[in-house]
């Protein structure tokens, strides 16, 4: 169990932001709408995420280890970068915080603008649409987390765990606060999941062209911490610019990053 | 039905690429590049993927902050 600790942990961090932003999602439509839609709309989401995880995790796990590291790497290595990126960016003050608590307000007042329509034995289609969607989109990213890293270190069990606790926890507080979580450290949960994803994605990318790390699997305990270093020090200097175009011209410095979706 | 194919094309491109595709191609030419030493140079370069990362994160935060 010490061994997997490190990839139940991460899988965690990483299932948690995603579980914090449906959360938000399925209450907007919740409380705004009706529960019996939405709580339809889940239960749909999660059926295709189950059918999705039942198909890919074993087929996945039929590939030859090094095509396997080589695909996965390559993705885990473009997905960290991009969490990463936005992270960063978030960070230094070019793109807006992601903000749970207006993102909520926006999806309330979408909420209630739209008409209440039955469809297909669904008495609210918007609820139901609303939370498949959100409960869908996030569980994609979740599904992809746990299928990777799970085949990757041979333990799918231990990323299922990993996602399954933050599911829960994610679930229990939002029955509980019956509110967004918008205390939770969002940015910096996404910070740390891009380093490892970053990470993991260059160790398995490299050794699925055949490259051996200075100290197998002990090059991971170097790799991470300097990842973390040199993504710190971009911080660093993203913020130092940022500074310097506020500087210079208060009203333009957001308007080229702002347009970075997500 | 081309409107539906597109719009799932456009989902997992936003979901697999994101918002910057040269990162992506960064990532891909340095693999091709490594296997390329590895294999036909023989040379272990495992420290060249980390160097690419790296530089293709700074050369993206460069052009998304670029007034």
């Amino acid at each position: 169990m010490t061994a997997a600790l490190p990839l139940v942990l991460t899988v965690f961090v990483a299932c948690t932001v995603e579980a914090i932003e449906a959360l938000t999602i399925v209450l907007a439509a919740g409380l705004t709408r009706q529960w019996r839609s939405t709580f339809q709309g889940m239960a749909a989401a999660l059926v295709v995420l189950a059918v999705i995880v039942g198909v890919l995790g074993p087929t996945i796990t039929l590939l030859p280890l090094t095509a396997l590291r080589l695909v996965v790497g390559a993705l885990l290595l473009i997905f960290g970068l991009q969490w990463l990126r936005k992270a960063i960016l978030r960070a230094a003050g070019y793109k807006a915080l992601h903000d749970e608590a207006s993102a909520y307000l926006r999806e309330v007042a979408a909420a209630k603008a739209a008409p209440e329509v039955a469809k297909r034995g669904v008495s609210d289609w918007y609820a139901f649409t609303l939370a498949f969607k959100g409960v869908l989109l996030e569980g994609l990213e979740v599904v992809f987390i746990v299928i990777t890293f799970g085949d990757n270190q041979r333990d799918l069990g231990a990323a299922v765990v990993g996602a399954a606790i933050a599911v829960v926890v994610v679930a229990v507080t939002g029955i509980v606060v019956r509110a967004p979580l918008a205390k939770v450290p969002e940015n910096a949960m996404k910070f740390a999941v891009g380093i490892m994803l970053t990470s993991f994605g260059t160790f398995w990318g490299a050794e699925g062209v055949a490259v051996r790390w200075p100290g197998n699997d002990a090059a991971l305990l170097v790799l991470v911490p300097v990842v973390a270093a040199v993504s710190l020090g971009y911080g660093a200097w993203m913020r130092r610019t940022h500074r310097i175009s506020a500087a210079a011209s208060p009203k333009t410095v957001t308007s080229k990053a702002e347009g970075v979706t997500g | 039905m081309m409107r539906a194919l597109k719009s799932f094309g456009a989902f997992w491109y936003d979901f697999v690429i994101g918002d910057d595709w040269q990162v992506a191609a960064l990532v891909v030419l340095a693999l091709a590049v490594t296997a390329l030493l590895t294999h036909v140079a023989g040379v272990n370069a495992w420290w060249l993927l980390p160097l690419a990362a790296f530089a293709a994160l700074a050369w993206s935060l460069r052009r998304a902050t670029r007034p």
